[in-house]
């Protein structure tokens, strides 16, 4: 009998913390059905406290196409002030298939023209939608600062092994172990999937990506990385950056509650979730989904509206889990203070407190 | 080269005969570093050599628990679990009696046949999915589409009870059997969508549910005294195996619907055009 399901976990501690990897590893071996081999990989924030003013961009450059790279080095030195770059470390050792290069570039915008009047993250989603639609095999796989995404095709502890992520350290990780289902299983197609430091690991399948897809290409989103995953990115940078709403709000557009549900509810509350739905129709997600989404100071999971898909959060002190399962929880955490299910599109939210924000990001 | 996860690695059960403790009758199984198929293959073989009682311990995971235990005379095993088992606990269970100690995960009785589930905490989604016989006591919560499509058949009649509440489409497509949910602690339950598209067994359910919370294809009617006897029987048995006796009579003392499907072919009209 064969599964499919991909696995999901995160993990966070909401004191600033940092940890290593090697929890979050453990973590997915546990799960270690969910998946097939075919795509694993990891977000790590706190990661380069060294650096933490500065953009990180990871470039994955397929076939090692050293053209491309060249082409990378020309556009971001022309946009960008790059302030470091090296290759990213990996173990050559571990068996992985044809593994692209990785090469991380830390960086400053260096803005010009027209592009002096746009702020520095909608600058930085700017160019990364240049790099991705335009320089052929170069995809910037992670672009926030003081954090990384390192992913590929494999299965979680190869690739964990691959980057050698159990040593890396920081306060809240995310990972995924993929069982790709519709889209091909390439190293770009793994999760997470990243933009600024807003990342998203997701099982299930969206059967409404071509509607979302079609909506975000108007705010300048380009999806490029051949999987419907790639669109809840653009969406929680959108709705919760751009925008401003809080995941409370965010929640009820992506999972909105049904039509009969929303005709029982007082007047205030049927009125509000009528103008959501009827204003932000196009960004329901459709389908089964679980997510982990983090991004600076805050992981939350959240479930398509009638739970296809399952998520179980845990929480110990200051460390908040989220997880496929609860055995995985229970593989790192033995005696958890609580673990519990939330309700199908209710989002499970951990925050960072004022002061242990301010040292990740400032 | 594709590896599957469940068979990579998978050792023969002379190798595993290390993880076993035998005492007169019971096998003690440190489950810690075993596959899913590791610890089922070593619990038939623990049967086959004369245990009759399984104890499990450090189980953190491990998929199906219990599904292969067809025995030729038929036997009944005591099973007793220590940890977390993993999904599909019970599947196609013939006959006999697991006691968890500890939380359960998704699809705990799928399509079982006969026997016992007692969980000490709560279990997640499609618990007692197609289950045609046997019972499942939840001591606290389920998740959603529990004992959705559970079904009877001739004398069997499955039998899912929940101590406190369920999670949304509680017995969708219900075919048979009864459900019984006993409201512990709740005082109103914020499952939706009950019984959508049911069309056979029995719904019990103890604690405030609206008439919206129900799916289309479910009528609410009044308990009559056979029905009294019979969720009597039901708490009696639930406070016998969770060590709550004493307490029959404040679960007893809410209000109890009961719910029974308005069609036996609710969509027989859908396909005949």
């Amino acid at each position: 009998m064969i599964g499919s399901s991909c696995g999901i976990f995160g993990v966070m501690d909401r004191s600033g913390k940092r940890f290593k990897g090697r929890m979050v590893v453990e973590a997915m071996k546990n799960m270690y059905v969910r998946g097939n081999g075919l795509g694993a990989g990891f977000a790590v924030y706190g990661l380069y406290k060294d650096y933490k003013e500065y953009y990180c961009f990871h470039v994955m450059i397929q076939n090692r196409d050293m053209g491309a790279k060249r082409e990378v080095d020309l556009f971001l030195n022309d946009n960008f002030h790059v302030v470091d770059d090296e290759e990213i470390p990996v173990n050559d050792e571990v068996e992985v298939v044809d593994p692209p290069l990785f090469w991380r570039y830390f960086v400053s915008p260096k803005k010009s023209g027209r592009d002096q009047k746009l702020s520095d993250d909608d600058y930085v989603v700017k160019k990364v939608m240049e790099i991705n639609t335009k320089i052929r095999n170069a995809y910037v796989i992670s672009s926030g600062k003081n954090m990384g995404v390192f992913k590929g095709t494999g299965f979680p502890w190869d690739i964990a092994e691959y980057f050698m992520i159990e040593d890396y350290k920081g306060y809240m990780w995310t990972a995924h172990s993929r069982f790709p289902t519709n889209t091909p299983g390439w190293w770009g197609g793994a999760h997470p999937f990243c933009i600024l430091d807003w990342t998203v690991v997701h099982n299930g399948e969206i059967s409404s990506y071509g509607t979302n897809k079609r909506y975000l290409e108007m705010f300048g989103y380009c999806c490029t990385l051949m999987t419907d995953t790639e669109v809840m990115a653009y969406i929680f940078d959108l709705l919760m950056r751009r925008f401003g709403y809080p995941i409370e709000v965010v929640a009820k557009i992506l999972a909105p509650p049904m039509w009969d549900q929303i005709d029982n509810m007082d007047e205030k509350r049927k009125r509000f979730y009528t103008i959501l739905r009827m204003t932000y129709g196009p960004l329901l997600v459709n389908g089964p989904w679980t997510v982990i989404v983090a991004h600076h100071g805050e992981m939350f999971g959240l479930t398509d509206r009638i739970r296809l898909r399952p998520l179980t959060a845990g929480e110990k002190g200051d460390l908040l889990f989220l997880s496929s399962e609860e055995s995985a929880i229970r593989a790192v955490c033995p005696n958890p203070d609580r673990v519990w299910t939330p309700h199908g599109g209710e989002p499970v939210i951990g925050r960072l407190d004022e002061k242990a924000l301010k040292r990740v990001v400032e | 080269m594709l590896k599957d996860p469940y068979l990579d690695g998978v050792r023969s059960v002379e190798e595993l005969l290390g993880y076993v403790d035998f005492e007169d009758g019971t096998a003690i199984i440190d489950a810690k570093d075993l596959k899913h198929k590791e610890l089922n293959d070593l619990m038939k073989e623990c049967v086959l050599r004369g245990a009759s009682r399984l104890i499990l311990k450090n189980v953190c995971g491990q998929r199906y628990i219990g599904s292969r235990l067809f025995f030729n005379p038929p036997k009944r095993v005591e099973i007793e679990i220590y940890g977390t088992p993993g999904n599909d606990l019970g599947a196609f269970l013939a006959g006999h009696r697991i006691i968890v100690y500890g939380n359960a995960q998704d699809g705990v009785g799928n399509t079982m046949d006969d026997g016992e589930i007692v969980v000490h905490g709560r279990a997640g989604d499609v618990v007692a999915m197609c289950m045609r016989g046997g019972k499942i006591f939840i001591r606290d919560y389920v998740g959603y589409r529990c004992a959705i499509h559970m079904k009877g058949y001739k004398d069997k009649v499955p039998t899912l009870v929940i101590g406190q509440t369920a999670q949304d489409f509680l017995g969708e497509y219900m075919a048979g059997g009864r459900v019984i949910v006993l409201g512990i602690g709740i005082e109103r339950h914020r499952c939706y969508y009950i019984g959508t598209g049911m069309h056979g067994g029995v719904m019990y359910i103890g604690g405030k549910v609206e008439k919206h919370q129900l799916g289309r294809e479910v009528g609410v009617v009044e308990m009559d005294e056979e029905d009294w006897k019979f969720l009597e029987d039901v708490v009696k048995e639930y406070c016998k195996n969770f060590e709550m006796e004493g307490k029959e009579d404040e679960i007893l003392g809410k209000k109890f619907s009961k719910l029974i499907p308005v069609s036996k072919r609710p969509y027989g009209r859908v396909y005949s055009y």
